[in-house]
């Protein structure tokens, strides 16, 4: 790898982003849909939470573990899926080719994407954070400082899903584009989202605590039910995240180079 | 030392895993001409060009855009070159200067305000530039393409189809363009196009396809008088059915 492969631009991630903002500007259904399902997805459970609550005493104890994993797993989920929807609107808009050819490194391409996932997702969670405050008293910024380093856990691992699964759309075409719907929700039974670890089999629990967001989940339940966090569990987060992140790099690499041999990048229909 | 040629193709070879696409051609482009590339569906046109562009990486054999090895090398020079494609589309969400804009600054082009203005003169685009570029019709479509083409002023400019969708006026108004253009840049134009009319007044020289390989290659007249034709439409159907219908299930 020469150092021009290697040479970053702010001005062409910077053109970037400004072609994902006209885009989203220009289409209000793109912005509603990035409020909608988080909106619904909080409510429900909110209100499921508010039921067991009148009705338990350990989740009376354990007040907002639901809503706050609620809101955890949106960062997760819709980080990686607003990375995978703006690479897929070069796909839908055969624009792909264009970027390609033009002087666009793919790490200007990829810090284009990340920047944007953040954008889509603070447009799409702030109104939803603060409708979980009108509703159910539940206020995620009173996480302070453990809310960035779950938030910045969290995006870290959106980030390597959307990364792997953009170079997998490269090289196989929009017949892969499932993964970027579907490959986030192998995480939520495996990383304990809405239940302890211990919650698992023995024989799995490995398994989850190999999965960065687990350590975030666990520790937001260590923090909103024994007022305790836990800095240990966000530094093995960060470890699992930086391996993961270099995986995510290297098999999009990979596959791109994959996708030149093949000839994917003029294809890239289904 | 003399400058590298715009382009250069030797020996190259692609096989998609057992399917042969283009099988050991090799030529090379002058600087400032414009050369036509034609030949059947399933000849080898779009890997060629592709390849140049650095899209595809040849199975062997080498090519050169100028001076450095696509796509090993591609960043040295891709600010230089530019393309235009039906296989690719500009964003259809964004309007014609936000498209403009973005491709802009994606090529480092300087003072790009002035740029995007004087393309909507020289592509009579100027009453286009704010309105949105899938609102457009085909032949104004096309226009916009070229544009993107232009915006970085390239050095060397590949073509695929330019003119297809324009009416016959703004076809030959977009074929004087180029005309000038390649020739107050000095610019290498490489056009791939099933029409012969375009090919017969565009091009300095004829690269013919077929099954992968170089059939012919010379200037439009040496082509005309070795086949005994009067239009380069029989030369390319001289060539392409010399030896039965080209199988394009071969390719």
């Amino acid at each position: 790898m020469s150092a021009q492969d290697i040479a970053f631009s702010p001005r062409r991630v910077g053109a970037m982003m400004l072609r994902y903002w006209y885009l989203l500007r220009s289409s209000w259904p793109r912005l509603l849909d990035l409020v909608y399902w988080p909106t619904v997805q909080m409510l429900t459970w909110g209100f499921l939470q508010y039921y067991i609550a009148n009705n338990a005493g350990f989740f009376a104890r354990a007040g907002g573990t639901f809503i706050g994993a609620v809101l955890l797993w949106d960062i997760l989920f819709r980080g990686q899926l607003g990375f995978s929807m703006s690479f897929l609107e070069e796909m839908w808009s055969r624009n792909i080719g264009n970027l390609m050819m033009s002087p666009l490194r793919p790490f200007e391409f990829v810090a284009a994407l990340m920047v944007m996932s953040v954008v889509r997702l603070s447009i799409g969670a702030v109104p939803v954070t603060l409708l979980a405050i009108a509703f159910f008293g539940f206020n995620l910024y009173a996480l302070g400082l453990a809310l960035v380093a779950f938030f910045f856990n969290l995006m870290l691992t959106s980030w390597a899903v959307g990364i792997f699964v953009s170079g997998l759309i490269l090289r196989n075409g929009m017949g892969a584009e499932n993964f970027a719907w579907s490959i986030m929700f192998l995480f939520m039974p495996l990383t304990c989202v809405y239940y302890p670890v211990t919650t698992l089999p023995a024989w799995l629990q490995p398994v989850a605590w190999a999965l960065p967001p687990t350590y975030v989940f666990e520790g937001m339940r260590e923090l909103l039910i024994h007022k305790v966090f836990r800095g240990d569990l966000m530094l093995d987060a960060l470890g699992f995240n930086a391996l993961f992140f270099a995986a995510g790099v290297v098999a999009f690499l990979a596959l791109l180079r994959s996708a030149r041999r093949n000839g994917s990048l003029m294809q890239t229909g289904e | 030392m003399p400058a590298p040629p715009p382009i250069a193709v030797e020996r190259l070879v692609k096989i998609y895993r057992t399917v042969p696409a283009v099988g050991g051609i090799s030529f090379t482009l002058k600087p400032g001409s414009i050369t036509a590339l034609l030949g059947g569906n399933g000849a080898g046109k779009t890997t060629t060009i592709a390849t140049i562009m650095g899209l595809v990486t040849p199975t062997s054999g080498k090519v050169t855009v100028l001076g450095a090895e696509m796509p090993r090398q591609r960043y040295r020079v891709l600010h230089r070159m530019n393309f235009e494609s039906p296989y690719v589309e500009v964003p259809m969400r964004l309007t014609v200067r936000q498209n403009m804009k973005v491709f802009g600054k994606l090529y480092g082009v300087d003072d790009l305000r002035a740029r995007i203005e004087q393309l909507g003169r020289e592509l009579n685009l100027t009453d286009l530039l704010d309105r949105p570029t899938g609102k457009l019709s085909s032949g104004q479509k096309t226009r916009v393409a070229l544009a993107k083409a232009l915006v970085n002023n390239p050095d060397v400019l590949l073509l695929d189809e330019p003119t297809a969708s324009l009416d016959p006026d703004t076809a030959d108004w977009v074929r004087g363009h180029l005309e000038r253009y390649c020739r107050e840049r000095h610019a290498t134009v490489l056009l791939a196009s099933h029409n012969m009319v375009e090919v017969e007044r565009l091009c300095e020289r004829v690269i013919i396809m077929k099954r992968g390989r170089i059939e012919d290659d010379d200037t439009p007249a040496k082509l005309l008088a070795r086949y005994g034709r009067r239009t380069l439409e029989e030369v390319f159907l001289d060539v392409v059915r010399s030896s039965g219908v080209e199988s394009e299930a071969a390719q």
